[in-house]
């Protein structure tokens, strides 16, 4: 591979795989918790239009990533009602939950069609990016891009080195179990799904801050969904995350640059990497039984009765 | 005490059903309506007239009316896709990509059969589109019965597969070359396009989801492949003791639930559109469901689930028109009113996620 393509598609690969890995963060902390979200999708779109929103309206950026994270969270709150308090269906919950998102992103987002902003600036990261090559490529980039990988690790560690971590972890492989180790499930599974919908709208923010730098209607394109394949092919673990991510940024990105050099690919095909490898993955894990699902993913938790 | 059959009080007794069934339906689905409103208001539109607008546009014409059934024709058909695998504890989440491959497979057949009669060419093509959402579907239900990948995950990841394969072929080889720049197939010959009734868009579709509907009661209520679906729906281990053979049941399932949601992709693409298109569903699929899932896999009431969620769908293109709203508005009714389903406790119609 020659150095230009090489620095093009490393930097398309980013571009694209931090909204796809901060979505992945947030489902990754919601299933290990018990709880699947097909929501995440209307999440994203929510954590963009209210991101984008804020930042034409206030002229920061800053402002925007913070007001499309708790768009997020609070979208993804109502799913944690429904699914935890009012003990509803995990799938329908989330199907419903993305058509809420798809359609309250698009009335909120009506007005702003066609805006443009400056969006998150390019932060240089004194001397490294001076470096040649990898100066451009690694160390030139936006503040959420900076922080995904950092965000990444603390979710690791937070999932295995700390008692709420622990805790999360039991609710998710055995809710019963934990109730009567003194934890509170339901209290757990709310406050992974409030950190699941913050990641979420951090996702979208990047999506319409940093890359896009516009408003459309459903621009995430099932990214959302890309997210809840790569939960399961990183095996529900954050750091395994970051390579799913890396392999979908890299495929968007590799299509961008054939394209541009004129070569004969279909973008759509490349498109299907990621749900393929998905389903490979778990076929060559041998089983639904043996990976390394959260053993009571998407079941109710029925408290004590 | 005995129950005087006098017509009159029967009367008034379907009468009370009908009105407790009103009041039901508004204690359920009236804060739905309501937050709508408040929700269009905030955005500075008038809720009242955008409900006359939906009114008027669905209920209250024939031609309205049938618009809503123009949109239950592809909800029913995924909804069935959904239903029928659910009765033995499947979940297919899969219904929009096995549309689309139905639809896919139907265009095919539509483009390179072109010359025969219609009598010949179109069960042809509605047997395609069987056999494309349905091989589409089987394909997980393989991955289930094996025991490698479950059907839910799988189904789910093969949407977009199917969906970008759709895409695929619309912007290279079904690309229609006499439409330059827009990425969709030739237009299909008269001969390919399914008969409509009464000068509406309603068409043949709507036969094919009915009959398909009662042959799907009748099977479960009256058949031994009914009795042996509820057999391994109730117990797999006790249905896996007395013989049937779970492994075969699975794929076979998958595949004809899968095949009603390709035969929705092939009246969309043969009736509604003319032509292969990457945008085909607004979601059918998944808002299939969401049918199933709110009628418990029930038939009457994936069509009363079905009718509103037409409803809703229909009333969302003239919102677009009359209030210049963005089309995918209505999305926001349609999820209040799941949310409204959803957060019911007392659901005794169990978990089948259908």
């Amino acid at each position: 591979m020659s150095a230009p393509l090489l620095v093009g598609v490393v930097l398309g690969a980013i571009a694209s795989g931090t909204a796809v890995l901060y979505a992945t963060l947030g489902e990754v902390i919601g299933e290990r918790a018990g709880i699947v979200n097909l929501g995440l999708e209307g999440v994203m779109l929510m954590g963009a239009v209210v991101g984008f929103a804020t930042t034409v309206e206030t002229g920061s950026a800053g402002f925007g990533v913070a007001a499309a994270a708790l768009a997020g969270g609070l979208l993804n709150l109502v799913f944690a009602y429904l699914v935890i308090s009012r003990r509803a269906n995990q799938l329908a919950s989330g199907l419903a939950l993305m058509f809420c998102g798809v359609g309250l992103s698009a009335l909120l987002g009506a007005p702003y069609v066609g805006s443009r902003i400056e969006g998150l600036n390019e932060i240089r990261l004194p001397v490294l990016s001076n470096l040649p090559v990898a100066g451009l490529m690694l160390f030139t980039h936006d503040l959420l891009v900076f922080l995904v990988v950092p965000v990444a690790l603390v979710v690791w560690w937070v999932l295995f080195f700390t008692r709420w971590g622990l805790a999360l972890r039991a609710v998710g492989e055995n809710p019963t179990a934990a109730y009567a180790a003194g934890l509170s499930p339901m209290i757990v599974q709310y406050q992974a799904l409030l950190l699941a919908g913050l990641l979420g709208g951090l996702a979208g923010a990047h999506l319409s801050l940093a890359v896009a730098r516009t408003w459309a209607e459903w621009m995430t394109a099932g990214r959302g969904f890309i997210a809840v394949a790569l939960v399961i092919f990183s095996k529900w673990h954050p750091l395994r995350a970051i390579v799913g991510a890396l392999l979908f940024g890299g495929a968007v990105a590799l299509q961008l640059q054939m394209q541009a050099r004129g070569v004969p690919i279909s973008s759509f095909l490349l498109d299907m990497l990621p749900y393929l490898l998905s389903v490979g993955v778990l076929i060559l894990w041998g089983g639904t039984r043996r990976h390394a699902a959260p053993a009571s993913l998407g079941r109710v938790f029925r408290g004590t009765e | 005490m005995q129950r005087a059959a006098s017509p009159g009080v029967s009367l008034l007794r379907a009468g009370q059903g009908t009105a407790v069934g009103l009041l039901r339906f508004v204690v359920l689905f009236g804060p739905a309506f309501v937050v709508f409103a408040v929700v269009l208001l905030v955005a500075g539109k008038n809720p009242m007239k955008a409900y006359a607008d939906i009114f008027s546009a669905t209920l209250a014409s024939g031609y309205g009316f049938s618009e809503v059934l123009v949109k239950m024709i592809p909800l029913l058909l995924t909804a069935l896709a959904v239903a029928i695998p659910s009765r033995i504890w499947l979940i297919n989440v899969g219904g929009e990509g096995q549309l689309y491959i139905g639809a896919l497979f139907a265009t095919w057949g539509a483009l390179t059969l072109a010359d025969l009669p219609r009598w010949a060419l179109l069960p042809i093509l509605g047997a395609l589109g069987f056999v494309g959402g349905g091989l589409w579907a089987a394909l997980s239900g393989v991955l289930r019965a094996r025991g490698w990948v479950s059907e839910t995950i799988s189904t789910l990841l093969f949407n977009y597969v199917a969906i970008l394969l759709v895409n695929f072929f619309v912007f290279g080889p079904l690309k229609d070359p006499e439409s330059a720049n827009y990425p969709q197939s030739a237009q299909f010959v008269p001969a390919a396009t399914l008969p409509t009734f009464f000068g509406t868009r309603v068409h043949f579709g709507l036969v094919l989801a009915v009959l398909a509907l009662v042959i799907y009661a009748l099977v479960l209520s009256r058949t031994r492949w009914g009795l042996e679906m509820r057999a391994i729906g109730g117990n797999v281990e006790a249905a896996r003791r007395s013989g049937i053979p779970i492994g075969w049941y699975i794929v076979v399932v998958m595949l004809v639930g899968g095949g009603m949601a390709g035969l929705a992709g092939m009246t969309e693409v043969s009736a509604i559109q003319g032509r292969l298109r990457p945008s085909l569903s607004p979601g059918y699929g998944f808002t299939g469901f969401l049918i199933s899932w709110m009628a418990g896999g029930r038939p009457l009431g994936m069509v009363a689930a079905a009718v509103l969620l037409a409803i809703i769908t229909a009333g969302g293109d003239i919102l677009q028109m009359t209030q210049r709203l963005p089309g995918s508005v209505a999305s926001i009714l349609m999820a209040l009113v799941l949310f409204a389903v959803l957060a019911r406790r007392d659901r005794a119609r169990g978990e089948r996620a259908g």
